[in-house]
């Protein structure tokens, strides 16, 4: 895994092409979006089976990140590699996310619907009762990913009258369901409360450990997933810095990133704050 | 009732079989079976989706659409079927079409859809005052009407029902996905802008068909109530659509059958009983909890 001391703007990656065991890498990359560049200058590897978040004040262009990755938005500048090609919509070794308000509570939908929407809801037709065999592997595989979230309990319920913790692990097992490369999610633990958040970052962990899937996670405040992730990306200031969450967030970094005097402080229960952005004040506040 | 005036008033036995002999004696009835059967089918299939997508007021508007459609027809001497499919699916493309629809959030999209509904009625009442003759046929197009549907009728909303079934066949799994989940379906591949511009067209041609049932004030009835219903009473895709479905042919068989033997109009029962359906499933809903 990659330790070298945290890397701001151009030289993290060497000219050579990618090696095998990136999951993704940029090079020089930049997007524009109406004529104004969200970050550019960007070069940074992930490798396989890393857990990594991203962070940064709203509108640094942290969802415009996973959206260059899916295929969604076109760079401006650079190069972009995503398990060895470039990257195109509908990549089958990618599962993700979306930023999301949780489903209404009229959604009238099971939640193990849901789910195996992620394994047939791509395909032309609607699904025939016939084909048994392959219903049968469907639901097996449904069965399974709801397993390995937790939600055997509730998977049959109606996805609106779950809680927002509920909800996310479905939507987690929906990304899982066709054994992705790379876990792409986008602020998977905004609006949960303190428990589902730790829940749903260690399950995250686990999933990226147990099956050796590379995770992108977006993340407003870095405090819940501190104690799980391998390093992470921050973003601000139209460039990018990664490394550990010790080398990244710290004073230097960020207030190079920002350009601009940021200050990181650590509180006396451990978690981190950082002070003086130039949008506001608390790290973790919901802008 | 038009009909009342030239055959005797027909009357219920209360022996089904007579009953039904006698439903299906005359050959309008045996069209208005045709084509109510036809309809309602393919409204309640429609109808589930648009629910699922919320789409319920847009449907709405495209079926006051319908009714400057008509009257357009009769006014330049076409069959008012012709016109009314015309015009909905042109305003169906037309809504789908106006750019950051989606994006700019449903308060834009009811005032937008709002002022082309707007627009319509006022259509509709200039050809009407145009042609003085469509007068009785604005009272069934806005209310609806079961007499006088002729074989050319129940071919051409033949004709629209295959079209919509099977386009929805064609694209149901990715329409369902894109309608539940339109980020992720779009980052899985799925085209899910221009399903939705042909999802509203065929929404466009459903409504053309089942306003020759309803009439356009009515329409609501087949298109929504037994969707809505439907997703009340199941929480599984295929078991709601058959719901819907059934609901939607059930509420129209009845409604011809108590239009026939009564003198109210069929716009009436058809709507209330919809109506009903879909108070009973809230209801056995609520009381399942």
């Amino acid at each position: 895994m990659n330790r070298e001391p945290a890397t701001v703007g151009r030289g993290a990656v060497p000219a050579a092409g990618p090696p095998a065991s990136a999951a993704l890498v940029l090079e020089g990359a930049g997007v524009q979006l109406g004529g104004r560049w969200i970050w550019r200058d960007v070069d940074l590897r992930v490798d396989k089976h890393e857990f990594v978040a991203i962070l940064g004040p709203n509108g640094a262009g942290k969802s415009t990140f996973l959206r260059v990755v899916l295929g969604l938005e076109p760079l401006g500048a650079g190069t972009v590699d995503v398990l060895g090609s470039a990257p195109t919509r509908g990549n089958a070794g990618i599962g993700y996310l979306p930023q999301r308000r949780t489903f209404d509570r009229d959604v009238r939908l099971r939640g193990r619907d849901l789910v195996r929407l992620g394994l047939d809801g791509g395909r032309w037709g609607i699904p025939l009762p016939f084909r048994r065999a392959h219903n049968a592997a469907a639901r097996q595989r449904v069965d399974e990913v709801v397993e390995l979230v937790d939600a055997g309990a509730y998977a049959h319920r109606s996805i609106g009258e779950l809680s927002g913790g509920e909800q996310q692990r479905l939507l987690i097992a929906q990304a899982l369901i066709d054994k992705p490369s790379i876990l792409l999610l986008d602020e998977p633990l905004e609006s949960l409360d303190i428990p589902s958040q730790q829940g749903v970052a260690s399950l995250i962990q686990r999933i990226c450990r147990e099956q050796g899937v590379t995770v992108l996670l977006v993340a407003h405040d870095i405090n819940p997933i501190l104690p799980f992730v391998d390093r992470v990306i921050y973003i601000a200031g139209g460039h990018t810095a990664i490394g550990s969450p010790s080398e990244v967030v710290t004073t230097e970094t960020l207030s190079q990133l920002y350009g601009a005097r940021v200050e990181v402080l650590t509180t006396t229960d451990g978690r981190i704050v950082v002070v003086g952005q130039p949008e506001g004040v608390s790290f973790h506040g919901h802008g | 009732m038009v009909m009342a005036d030239t055959i005797a008033r027909p009357h219920v036995t209360w022996d089904l079989v007579a009953d039904v002999r006698e439903l299906l004696h005359f050959q309008f009835m045996q069209n208005a079976f045709v084509a109510g059967t036809i309809v309602a089918v393919t409204a309640g299939v429609v109808g589930y989706f648009m629910v699922l997508r919320g789409e319920s007021f847009a449907g709405h508007t495209l079926s006051q659409v319908g009714f400057p459609g008509a009257a357009g027809a009769a006014l330049v001497g076409v069959t008012p079927v012709f016109g009314v499919l015309t015009f909905c699916v042109v305003a169906a493309i037309a809504i789908a079409l106006v750019p950051g629809r989606r994006s700019t959030g449903p308060a834009f999209e009811s005032a937008l859809i709002g002022s082309i509904l707007a627009f319509a009625l006022a259509l509709g009442f200039l050809f009407t005052t145009l042609y003085s003759g469509f007068v009785t046929g604005a009272y069934s197009f806005l209310f609806g009407t079961f007499v006088g549907i002729s074989n050319t009728e129940v071919v051409t909303l033949f004709v629209t029902a295959t079209v919509v079934l099977v386009t929805l066949l064609v694209m149901g799994r990715r329409l369902f996905f894109a309608s539940i989940d339109a980020d992720v379906a779009a980052a899985r591949g799925v085209p899910v802008r221009a399903l939705a511009v042909v999802f509203l067209a065929v929404l466009g041609l459903a409504v053309a068909a089942a306003t020759q049932i309803t009439g356009t004030l009515l329409v609501f009835a087949l298109l929504v109530a037994p969707a809505a219903s439907a997703h009340q009473l199941s929480n599984r895709p295929g078991r709601a659509l058959l719901i819907s479905v059934g609901i939607a042919v059930l509420v129209t068989w009845l409604g011809l059958a108590i239009a026939y033997f009564s003198e109210y109009p069929i716009g009436f029962y058809v709507t209330t009983l919809a109506f009903g359906a879909y108070l009973l499933s809230r209801a056995g809903r609520a009381l399942a909890r």
